[in-house]
């Protein structure tokens, strides 16, 4: 129900701004197609917890800065190999072991990693991250597993009582 | 005249990305470089709103940014299975 | 006046991003290490050159409609990238490396196998 309401809002709120009209006929129109959406999301029964994570809430938004520091750092460290003359790279392709329990905090992992310039995720098996990466200090740097703390802390099923 | 910087630098990098896509070498690389130059035509299009002072042109960019990405989706999974419809057989979930 | 300033700084930053990643695109030797090469104008570039404009736009619907583009890239790129990724390799594609440090078992599961 929850899910229901959120899922409401958040329609709603890209009704208004990508629209721009404020009269009452476009509102209007607005609420009658966002309770359509939700009535059919709701029969097709795709609102759940991994189509609508909500309930990661206030910890996605300590995880979200740190991501974008270590994008902007990795982006550095990338553009720098790419403008020396010899291109310093040591391709590397390995895996390493996710902690997370669900699949949307495998989800939320895989991405992180292809996000950060110099890691790309090619294929998860069994919560194995297989990754490519372009030099083998960025492949040392993710071993070491700080961002798979994170995002595990992030999963925050420890405390999670639903 | 900042964004005619802008402008050009976007450019200068659909061009770069031009000639990967026609170098290849294999059929991936030109699907990178495909989907590089999408991108890159997204920020063209929100730049040259800011440029002829058309603020229209960012929803065009917010609908092409959309169509980029489930055009490259689409042009992966024809690649893959060399058909775009027909469920597969075997159980991998939702696999690309 | 600060802010034309500030959105100078992003913008050029972006656009200096954005064309050290065109370059990656054409100077790396093979599809996976150009990848990364590409994640540069998709992460920084075009973040840094939608900041600047977001800065330029003010407190308008063209930043909120700037800020859902900018959304919109950081989920689907990386999603975009990874299927890429994981095509090439399943379909054969060798990449280019220096290091091999998965188990031996897996090296050979590269095929095309009918995934």
């Amino acid at each position: 129900m929850l899910h229901n309401f959120s899922l409401g809002i958040v329609l709603f709120a890209t009704w208004l701004l990508l629209s721009g009209h404020f009269e009452p006929l476009l509102i209007g129109l607005g609420i009658v197609s966002v309770a359509l959406v939700v009535y059919i999301s709701h029969r097709m029964d795709v609102i759940d917890r991994e189509g609508h994570p909500i309930h990661l809430g206030p910890r996605a938004f300590t995880y979200f800065p740190w991501l974008i520091w270590e994008i902007i750092k990795a982006n550095i460290d990338v553009a720098r190999i790419i403008l020396k003359r010899d291109m310093p790279i040591s391709p590397t392709l390995f895996f390493v072991k996710g902690g997370q329990e669900t699949e949307l905090g495998q989800v939320v992992y895989g991405n992180s990693i292809t996000l950060t310039p110099g890691t790309i995720t090619v294929d998860i098996i069994d919560g194995q991250f297989e990754i490519h990466a372009l030099t083998s200090e960025a492949a040392d740097e993710l071993e070491r597993g700080e961002m798979d703390m994170r995002v595990t802390r992030m999963e925050g099923l420890k405390e999670q009582s639903e | 005249m900042m964004f005619a910087a802008a402008a050009l630098a976007i450019l200068a990098t659909m061009v770069l990305a031009m000639i990967r896509a026609i170098k290849g070498p294999t059929v991936y690389d030109r699907i990178l470089a495909v989907n590089m130059f999408g991108t890159k035509t997204i920020l063209l299009i929100s730049v040259l709103g800011f440029l002829t002072n058309r603020p229209e042109f960012m929803d065009i960019a917010l609908v092409y940014s959309l169509i980029n990405f489930i055009g490259t989706i689409a042009i992966m999974k024809f690649f893959k299975f060399s058909h775009l419809g027909e469920p597969h057989t075997e159980d991998n979930l939702g696999d690309l | 006046m600060i802010a034309d300033i500030f959105s100078w700084i992003f913008i050029l930053g972006g656009c200096v991003f954005l064309v050290i990643g065109g370059v990656g695109v054409l100077r790396m030797p093979d599809l996976f290490t150009r990848m990364h090469a590409a994640s540069i104008t998709d992460t920084l570039g075009a973040g840094l050159l939608i900041l600047g404009m977001m800065i330029q736009g003010g407190f308008t619907l063209v930043t909120v409609k700037l800020f859902l583009i900018m959304l919109f890239a950081f989920f689907a790129g990386p999603t975009a990238t990874h299927a890429l990724a994981q095509a090439a390799l399943s379909m054969g594609i060798k990449p280019l490396l220096s290091q091999d440090r998965r188990p031996d078992a897996v090296q050979s599961d590269d095929k095309g196998d009918g995934l």
